[in-house]
């Protein structure tokens, strides 16, 4: 598939609509996390709307990519996509994190388009890892797509999957850092300790690449040139946490809390219409 | 008695491989245990299906999720202490709550591990899989009974925690097994002894013995933890009055206090329960532990006699 100029503007369009929608949902639920939703809003345009074979009225289509959220406290971003895509109506966005909802707080087993429950952070490389297994068992072409938190990537789990996944040699993963640079508890020691983490993720058997993960036409590159390797690979994707709303950018204020009135909610959906109209 | 032993574990690893051959989508995982679970059977048999994941039971609970979620059938093993213990975490969020199409078998349950000692003795594995919606729990008492487990749980969709001991057991059973039922393994009026595992056998052992003192008492094999046989507890309850627990596990979280509970809410009835009293235990042979911690068939008796008692007064 080419990149033409009319598709980078329409990912960067639905990457805004994403951004309006977890907005809309975390204002309107009084909870949830907008700062690594807005953050992933690119990736997911990407992955939905240009790189994944998958079919939004067919979801359990055994030929499909599968896509695991183990960062799942960003589901506004991950409903929304569904939603733009097809999955499910854009309406039934708004009942996010209500009671009796399908829209649980983090994703879950019973939503069109949702693999596998995530939350508890740090398995949903494994459960990729099964999946991946699973295509080569069966002789199957599908991909398998996992989007992790850098924060996430504290816990151990992960690097028992990074293993295992190299082990295997499974090319037909491919795994997305978002790397914010930003957690719950703000910027931890921790996350300095997990640079140089293209080195980290190479010593572990894989094919790292580092890009802006803003830039859509990088992100398409990236998956591109990820499908190559003989091995899993990894796109570090450079990103600000809270993206595209300024008083959520680069702050751990916003990782777990929305707008906290109507003149913030307000504020945040000017900036993400400016930021349409220069698309 | 003149009982023929069968290590269950090995009835495990026969069994795999018979199923590999009947499910082409079975799947068998391991945590660099398999020479001891006894899946290495199986991975002779059938290395295509079979991974040995390394040390890692986390990782290996996920990756078994992912393999269900694409359409295999998948048992995950490794001892209960890592299995329930270090994994709880993944089997709980990607294993019970999506309702994962994964089989947990975990071997060396309870203190009769022996030598290895408290670190490896799992006595709170009943509990914490109990504790899962939507975890259902197993404990063969035989290997009979393993045999009639495995294949059971292969068939039945969703998530099981079968949970087997390292010591050859005595073939009680006929190995007939109905899930979720409780089997009356002897009847009797006066007291009942519900047992699991490795236990009941000993309570078969303790009611031959009683039976000489006149105490006429009632064994039932409780192998289904979860759901429990509620029915036929209050109806041995209804009929002894008096209940007799055994499980090597802990009396918290385990058969014991799945029983109480039974018991509190429909037909309150005298209790005591066998087990670990909440202690850990420590390094010894298998058998001598059973008898220092009071699970040995003297034990049950000691039980069954202090029950009588209490509950003549």
């Amino acid at each position: 598939m080419d990149l033409n100029p009319e598709k980078v503007r329409e990912l960067k369009l639905i990457a805004t609509r994403i951004r309006e929608w977890v907005i809309r949902m975390t204002y309107n639920a009084s909870s949830g996390h907008p700062g690594g939703s807005l953050s992933s809003a690119e990736i997911l345009s990407v992955l939905y709307f240009h790189e994944m074979r998958i079919d939004p009225k067919n979801p359990e289509w055994p030929e499909r990519d599968c896509f695991v959220l183990s960062k799942g406290h960003a589901s506004p971003a991950f409903y929304a996509a569904l939603a733009i895509r097809g999955f499910f109506p854009e309406d039934e966005l708004l009942t996010f994190r209500k009671i009796k909802s399908r829209l649980q707080g983090h994703p879950s087993l019973g939503i069109p388009g949702v693999e596998i429950s995530t939350g508890s952070l740090g398995q949903g490389l494994s459960v990729g890892v099964g999946m991946a297994l699973a295509a080569k068992m069966d002789s199957k072409n599908y991909r398998v797509y996992v989007l992790l938190g850098d924060g996430e990537i504290e816990e151990g789990n992960v690097w028992e999957a990074a293993m295992c996944a190299s082990t295997h040699k499974l090319d037909n993963l491919i795994a997305i850092v978002d790397r914010n640079r930003i957690q719950l508890d703000d910027y931890t020691n921790t996350m300095e300790i997990l640079d140089p983490l293209p080195e980290k993720w190479r010593a572990f058997g894989w094919c790292p690449f580092v890009i802006n993960g803003h830039n859509v036409e990088e992100i398409v590159n990236a998956l591109q040139n990820a499908k190559k390797c003989d091995r899993p690979a990894v796109i570090i994707a450079n990103t600000i946490k809270g993206k595209g709303v300024s008083y959520m950018e680069n702050t751990a204020k916003y990782h777990g809390k929305p707008p906290e009135n109507e003149e913030e909610f307000k504020i945040a959906l000017k900036e993400i219409e400016e930021e349409r109209r220069r698309i | 008695m003149n009982w023929k032993y069968e290590s269950p574990r090995k009835a495990y690893g026969e069994t795999l491989v018979e199923l590999g051959n009947k499910y082409d989508n079975l799947v068998v995982l391991d945590a660099d245990l398999s020479t001891s679970t006894k899946t290495a059977m199986f991975g002779k048999k059938y290395p295509e299906r079979f991974i040995n994941v390394g040390l890692q039971e986390q990782n290996m609970m996920g990756t078994a999720a992912g393999l269900a979620r694409s359409g295999k059938i998948v048992f995950a093993s490794s001892f209960a202490v890592f299995a329930a213990g270090r994994a709880y975490d993944q089997v709980r969020q990607s294993i019970a709550y999506p309702k994962s199409n994964v089989k947990i078998v975990a071997t060396h349950g309870g203190v009769s591990v022996g030598e290895d000692g408290a670190s490896h003795q799992m006595i709170e594995d009943i509990g914490l899989m109990s504790g899962l919606p939507n975890m259902r729990v197993i404990v063969p008492a035989d290997s009979n009974e393993v045999r009639s487990v495995i294949k059971f749980v292969a068939k039945e969709y969703g998530p099981f925690y079968v949970r087997l001991t390292r010591p050859a057991l005595p073939n009680i059973t006929d190995g007939e097994f109905e899930f979720g039922k409780g089997k009356i393994m002897r009847d009797g009026g006066d007291v009942t002894i519900m047992a699991i595992g490795i236990e009941v056998q000993y309570a078969l052992l303790a009611a031959e013995k009683l039976k000489k003192e006149g105490i006429d008492t009632e064994v039932i094999n409780m192998s289904t933890v979860k759901p429990i046989d509620k029915d036929l507890i209050i109806k041995s309850a209804r009929k002894t009055g008096r209940i007799v627990t055994a499980e090597d596990h802990n009396i918290y979280n385990g058969l014991g206090s799945r029983v109480a509970e039974i018991l509190a809410e429909n037909h309150p009835s005298w209790l005591l329960r066998v087990g670990m009293r909440d202690m850990f235990g420590m390094s010894g042979k298998w058998d001598e532990l059973l008898h220092y911690y009071g699970l040995d068939d003297e034990g049950i008796i000691r039980a069954v006699k202090k029950i009588m008692e209490v509950s003549r007064r």
